[in-house]
């Protein structure tokens, strides 16, 4: 009986076979263009480990808790051996696709027999992947270890065949890429375009008008170098490179939670500017924010470093149990420190052993305990009591911050608290907590990184924060230096080589230009972490040098421009989008640092949400220069983080992001057209301007170059030309109201001008920050 | 339209044709169904099947009534009289079973019992126990659905809400309505999806936070658009005062044929896009004043709601706005009413709460059914926990205050497919459930299924795992649908 129902099923899978190869054969014709050809070699780390992961690894993978039919195909010693539950079986049998339970339980469609199974919702495999493992197991089903495990290696630079127009190394990577996929690089964007570029790459600001006269005029061969040097010696560039890492750190000023009071950690985020615009390793950079504490004989300054640990939410809620908050903020930092510095989503294995990445309960735990051993508490007090800092703190006294620390711009004399790391005198023991619980402790752990990734030496390296950072930069690490190249690269590309940024895990993306990334990384090491080198070396290729010119061609083959034929067109972060409007506009307050400061908002939406506790019930805005500081120094309170900035994807600084999303909505567009900072900014630029010079064409032309970085063409001057002499004509004619609609912002209005010209140069200009180009990288 | 959609396609690369149809037109999983090449490759599976509803919705949207801070199950809904009875006794530990405390009582070495200081009767077809003070309440309750079998496992107000609203007790996870709008897409042209309101009482406040509204890692065309009822209904809408429609329009004209001709050169699908969002900014501009404008709702609806509904900003009067978006096609109202965390001085604080809230929250169901929307409509009533039957504090006869307790407590579901009655069961203490429980994650799961979602189904790959609204876990109470 049990024969001949297997015979059914054979013939079933045999039928199904048919029609699948029929549909097959379709597919493989349109796909002429080599989308979907089958590799020459299956590898499995880039073609068989994604699709098992994702479908496979849920049942049979690392997670032994979870593990079913006693089998695992993560580990190829297990995927050879016989079945348990099916005698005689093999779920791979190297050479021999259809003798491996594996492949016909791929491509069979009895709800029984098929996997995965139809209750896991994974969905099957689709015949592409069904042919890759055809192909994998018949070229011998050979394992390779997870990529981003294995130490990077810096392999000579590929052949291509016009290497004149590579610019450096990177160049070469990418240019082979695009032979390989026939696709051509365009050529180097018009300069005005690629000065806009690099200028709110390196500043987030734009080009200063000299900075463009001189970069135009400038003929000799090095003259986009120059203009580079100047860009990243100003100390804007400290403030640019700072607003990655603040989302890192998830860096604000209140405490979060629903009470939200007021805190003290903007000096950590001074000192973030400081070290980028000294040009601070990277590796000094992570050893001072993770142990700089703990260093022999430790500055204050080093000290202060650590508060990138204690930046995350601390609840001020009365009646909270302390121990179970105390092990939420261990638990934050290990995940922040997981995911920002190793890439790695660990955090799965806090409630579990991890389902796809080789990382235990026990492994999670072991590395927990690093962070377990401040004398931090879970609860200080509710919000009636709430401090600017909580324990640890380092005091800077006047003195101090007068002397060794002037870089912390400080509003008022007198001493400062912030919230830092600090070790306890005693061993705290750590236990593996059962499902992640606080209150459920097992096993007790001492602190140990992540083997996995690469083996903690117990006699060179102390088990504490120090040892975890010496781990860490270790140029063995396969992990430290690929996480932060690619970061960087993210910055300027828009999205990082590896796209997961956050996940170098078995379920993360693999890296489009894999040689790349690790040239890069070894690159990056060998060269002492220089992060400015690392940005030069970006910038100076030849492949951030192309416009952004879409062809059509080219997107129709790579619409998501994965091999780089062409620049990318990125919108800017929403803190520039406020830094382009006010610089343009002559309005920026361009100082460096200080306590963060609160700009125009909405009315009422503090008061709205808040439970009416702490001293940010109510939204007091300021007055005067505040008004006009950068968007990175604009007030965080966890629970309302400023509209302006959410609206364009600014990270919430709830918890450690390491990408934003780039989205368009329409509430961008009222952002754009509504708020009183843009208004404003529009009202005052055409002041400016008339100030300056009463001819309202040329002004126009201006306003046209210093908003999008380029003169106008003809027709585009023409176009606006129409739309003043239009709202100039309504103006004059009373049909608008010039004097109320000059009435914007605090920014006192030149009332010796012509009211009409002006409300209709503000206009014009309000239209030139609305255009799509005015907030995009082009 | 599939010609109209395959039109747009030319002009837009696919992640951003996905993302702009959830907020346009709500056919992304028709237009690529009938033209699969559309997505070959390109686009990630979940992106396609979410935009389906699994099967046969029961409800097309949701109003749900937040009542922040955790109102008291046994001063509105779970009738015990013993507690009357044993008024100032001690809880038996035998009850108690180890639940652990929040540190607002972890150091009471008593535990009294305090009974309601409010009258119970029992109300319509179910004979449902409600208290005197909900009487507009109990004048609805043959069409309520009373859950008095809910549990959740946070004892903490942020943890708890956070739990309620994304499935999760920590982290950026997205939120019910995030996920609605993602599954399902939007109704109509002009509006978001997703709408949140925000009222307060007078009682002990707990605040909000607009984590509670997050897309999280979905797109954020998904967040949850802050609304209210005064003069600025949403961020950045109102023109300045100077400009008027034909002005912007002008503007806009302006600014589309500038945007063109920089395409023109670039060729960037994406400066399309940008223009579109512009248009459908500017009929928002229409559409949003004309729901939110409430000033000329007839003098019966007025009643039905109560004077308070003409006051902006207040429960009344965002009951009432929540009906006018959901009947213009908002997917998911989200109201959040603060003022219920009676740790002290209960009784009066809680009167208060009900004067406030119980006919605007009855008036809704009432006029949704009037118009004929309540089948289609699942309105949603309930805080984030329970409230200890002991004592918090002095007792008194006529004062006592409530800590909070995650064992059992009370809502209400209406609408939507929701088979009206009274679910669920707790002991004569109130302190724990004896028949059907009802954990946070099934509550999302049935939301879910009422609105044709499978819970299991509606996932997002992020950062390598599979997300969805229950996280790991949660059954469809099935016996609550109709």
């Amino acid at each position: 009986m049990l024969s001949l129902l297997m015979k059914k099923k054979q013939l079933l899978v045999l039928t199904t076979l048919l029609g699948m190869a029929l549909i097959h054969h379709a597919c493989m014709n349109r796909d002429e263009k080599g989308q979907n050809k089958l590799p020459p070699t299956v590898s499995y780390n880039f073609h068989i480990r994604p699709v098992l992961s994702d479908k496979c690894f849920k049942c049979h993978g690392p997670d032994l808790n979870k593990m079913e039919a006693g089998l695992r195909l993560d580990l190829p010693e297990f995927a050879y051996a016989p079945l348990k539950e099916t005698r005689g079986a093999f779920a791979l049998v190297p050479g021999k696709p259809d003798e491996s339970e594996l492949f016909r339980r791929i491509i069979s469609v009895d709800p029984d027999y098929q996997m995965p199974t139809p209750d896991s919702h994974l969905g099957t495999l689709n015949e592409y992947e069904i042919a890759l493992f055809r192909k994998w197991i018949e070229q011998g089903a050979k394992y390779e270890p997870h990529w981003a495990f294995l130490a990077p290696k810096k392999t000579s630079l590929p052949e291509i065949d016009r290497p004149g127009e590579a610019r450096n190394e990177i160049d070469y990577f990418i240019l082979a890429k695009l032979e390989e996929k026939g696709l051509e690089p365009s050529p180097e964007a018009d300069r005005e375009r690629l000065l806009k570029r690099v200028a709110f790459d390196l500043t987030g600001l734009p080009p200063s008008e000299q900075l463009m006269d001189q970069f135009l005029a400038d003929k000799s061969s090095n003259a986009y170098e120059k203009a580079v040097e100047t860009l990243m010696a100003s100390p804007q560039y400290g403030e640019k490179m700072a607003v990655h890492w603040l989302d890192v750190a998830r860096y604000s000023d209140s405490y979060g939670y629903q009470d939200d009071n007021i805190r003290t950690q903007w000096p950590w985020r001074d000192w973030v500017i400081k070290a980028f615009n000294e040009n601070m390793s990277y590796d000094q950079f992570l050893t001072w924010q993770m142990a700089g504490d703990l260093l022999p004989g430790a500055t204050k300054e080093q000290v202060l470093a650590t508060a990138f640990f204690r930046n995350h939410k601390y609840t001020e809620e009365g009646g909270v149990i302390p121990e179970e908050y105390r092990i939420e903020y261990v638990l934050d930092k290990t995940k922040t420190y997981t995911k920002s510095i190793l890439g790695l989503t660990a955090e799965c294995a806090q409630c579990h052993d991890h389902k796809y990445d080789p990382i235990s309960q026990k492994d999670y735990f072991s590395l927990f305990a690093f962070f377990n051993n401040t004398y931090e508490l879970g609860y200080e007090g509710d919000v009636s009591v709430s401090k600017p800092a909580k324990a640890p703190v380092l005091k800077l006294s006047d003195v101090e911050l007068r002397n060794t620390l002037s870089f912390i711009n400080r509003k008022d004399t007198g001493e400062l608290t912030i919230s830092v790391m600090g070790e306890r005198d005693t061993i705290r023991p750590t236990f593996v907590l059962n499902r992640g619980v606080y209150d459920q402790p097992a096993e007790q752990v001492r602190p140990l990184a992540l083997t996995a990734v690469m083996q903690y030496d117990t006699v060179k390296l102390p088990r504490n924060r120090l040892g975890l950072a010496k781990w860490t930069v270790d140029k063995n690490n396969p992990l430290t230096a690929r996480v932060f190249v690619n970061q960087v690269w993210q910055e300027f590309f828009g999205k990082g080589l590896v796209k997961t940024s956050g996940d170098f895990g078995m379920q993360g993306e693999l890296p489009s230009h894999p040689e790349l990334l690790d040239w890069l990384a070894v690159d990056f090491m060998e060269n002492g972490w220089d992060i400015k080198r690392l940005v030069k070396q970006l910038v100076s290729s030849a492949t951030y040098r192309q416009s952004a010119r879409v062809i059509k061609k080219a997107l129709e083959k790579d619409p998501e421009n994965i091999y780089y034929s062409r620049a990318p067109r990125n919108r800017l972060k929403a803190e520039f989008i406020r830094d382009m409007v006010l610089s343009t506009s002559g309005l920026l307050v361009p100082v460096i640092g200080g306590p963060s400061v609160k700009p125009y908002q909405p009315d009422g939406l503090w008061e709205s949400a808040t439970s009416g506790r702490g001293v940010l019930a109510t939204y007091e805005q300021d007055k005067g220069a505040d008004l006009y500081r950068r968007g990175m120094y604009t007030f965080i309170k966890l629970t309302v983080p400023p509209p302006s900035m959410i609206l364009f994807d600014a990270s919430n600084r709830d918890q450690c992001e390491v990408k934003r999303l780039q989205t368009n909505t329409p509430l961008q567009a009222l952002a754009m057209m509504n708020d009183p900072t843009v208004l404003e900014a529009s009202r005052v630029f055409a002041q400016k301007l008339l100030e300056a010079d009463k001819d309202a064409y040329a002004n126009m032309e201006n306003a046209f170059r210093r908003i999008l970085c380029r003169k106008p063409t003809s027709k585009e001057l023409n176009m606006l030309k129409e739309y003043f002499s239009q709202q100039l004509e309504l103006f004059e004619k009373k049909q608008l109201n010039a004097e109320a609609t000059l009435k914007v912002g605090e920014y006192p209005l030149n009332t010796s001008l012509d009211r009409s010209l002006l409300a209709a140069m503000m206009k014009t200009i309000n239209l030139l920050y609305n255009l799509e180009e005015a907030i995009v990288k082009s | 339209m599939e010609k109209e959609v395959l039109q747009h396609h030319l002009n837009m690369n696919r992640r951003r044709f996905l993302s702009k149809l959830s907020l346009g037109v709500g056919s992304v999983a028709l237009g690529s169904l009938l033209i699969p090449d559309l997505f070959s490759g390109r686009v990630k599976e979940e992106e396609i099947i979410q935009h389906l509803p699994h099967f046969a919705p029961r409800a097309k949207r949701i109003i749900y009534l937040f009542q922040n801070g955790a109102p008291s199950q046994l001063e509105l809904f779970d009738y015990k009289p013993l507690l009357r009875e044993q008024f100032g006794k001690e809880l038996p530990a035998s009850i108690r079973m180890g639940q652990r405390l929040t540190g607002m009582t972890a150091d009471q070495t008593k535990f009294p019992l305090a009974g309601s200081l409010f009258d119970f009767s029992q109300y319509g077809q179910a004979r449902a126990w409600i208290s005197e003070l909900l009487p507009h309440t109990a004048g609805v309750v043959d069409d309520l659905c009373i859950i008095k079998s809910m549990f959740t496992e946070a004892i903490n107000h942020d943890p708890a809400l956070t739990f309620f609203q994304t499935g999760a007790q920590v982290g950026n996870r997205p939120s019910m309505g995030a996920w609605l709008s993602y599954g399902l897409g939007s109704e109509n042209m002009n509006l978001p999806a997703y709408c949140v309101l925000l009222s307060k009482g007078k009682g002990n406040g707990q605040g909000v936070y607009s984590k509670l509204w997050t897309n999280g890692f979905l797109d954020s065309v998904h967040q949850g658009v802050q609304f209210s009822s005064g003069e600025n209904p949403v961020l950045y809408l109102n023109d300045h005062e100077a400009i008027n429609k034909t002005d912007r329009r002008k503007m806009l004209d302006q600014l589309s044929a500038l945007n063109e001709e920089n395409f023109r050169q670039f060729g960037d699908p994406e400066i399309n896009a940008k223009v579109q969002q512009y248009e459908m900014a500017y009929r928002m501009q229409t559409a949003v004043p004309e729901v939110t404008d409430l000033s000329r709702e007839p003098e019966s609806i007025v009643k039905l709601y109560g004077p308070d509904c003409m006051v902006p900003g207040t429960y009344a009067a965002n009951c009432l706005l929540a009906r006018k978006l959901s009947e213009n096609g908002v997917r998911f109202v989200q109201l959040y009413h603060q003022g219920w965390d009676g740790h002290g001085n209960l009784p009066g604080e809680i009167r208060g709460q009900c004067l406030d809230t119980d006919q605007a929250s009855a008036a809704l169901i009432t006029d949704l059914k009037q118009r004929g929307l309540l089948d289609e409509t699942l309105v949603i009533w309930g805080g984030e926990f329970g409230r200890t039957n002991y004592c918090q504090g002095p007792l008194k006869k006529d004062n006592y205050g409530r800590d909070h307790h995650p064992r059992c407590f009370t809502i209400w579901m209406a609408g939507g497919g929701v088979k009206p009655g009274v679910y669920g069961e707790t002991d004569e203490y109130g302190y724990n459930i004896t028949s059907n429980p009802v954990h946070v994650n099934d509550f999302h799961a049935t939301v879910l299924h009422l609105m044709g979602l499978n819970h299991e189904q509606l996932t997002f790959k992020h950062l390598g795992r599979r997300y969805r609204l229950t996280d790991v876990a949660g059954q469809v109470v099935k016996d609550i649908i109709s």
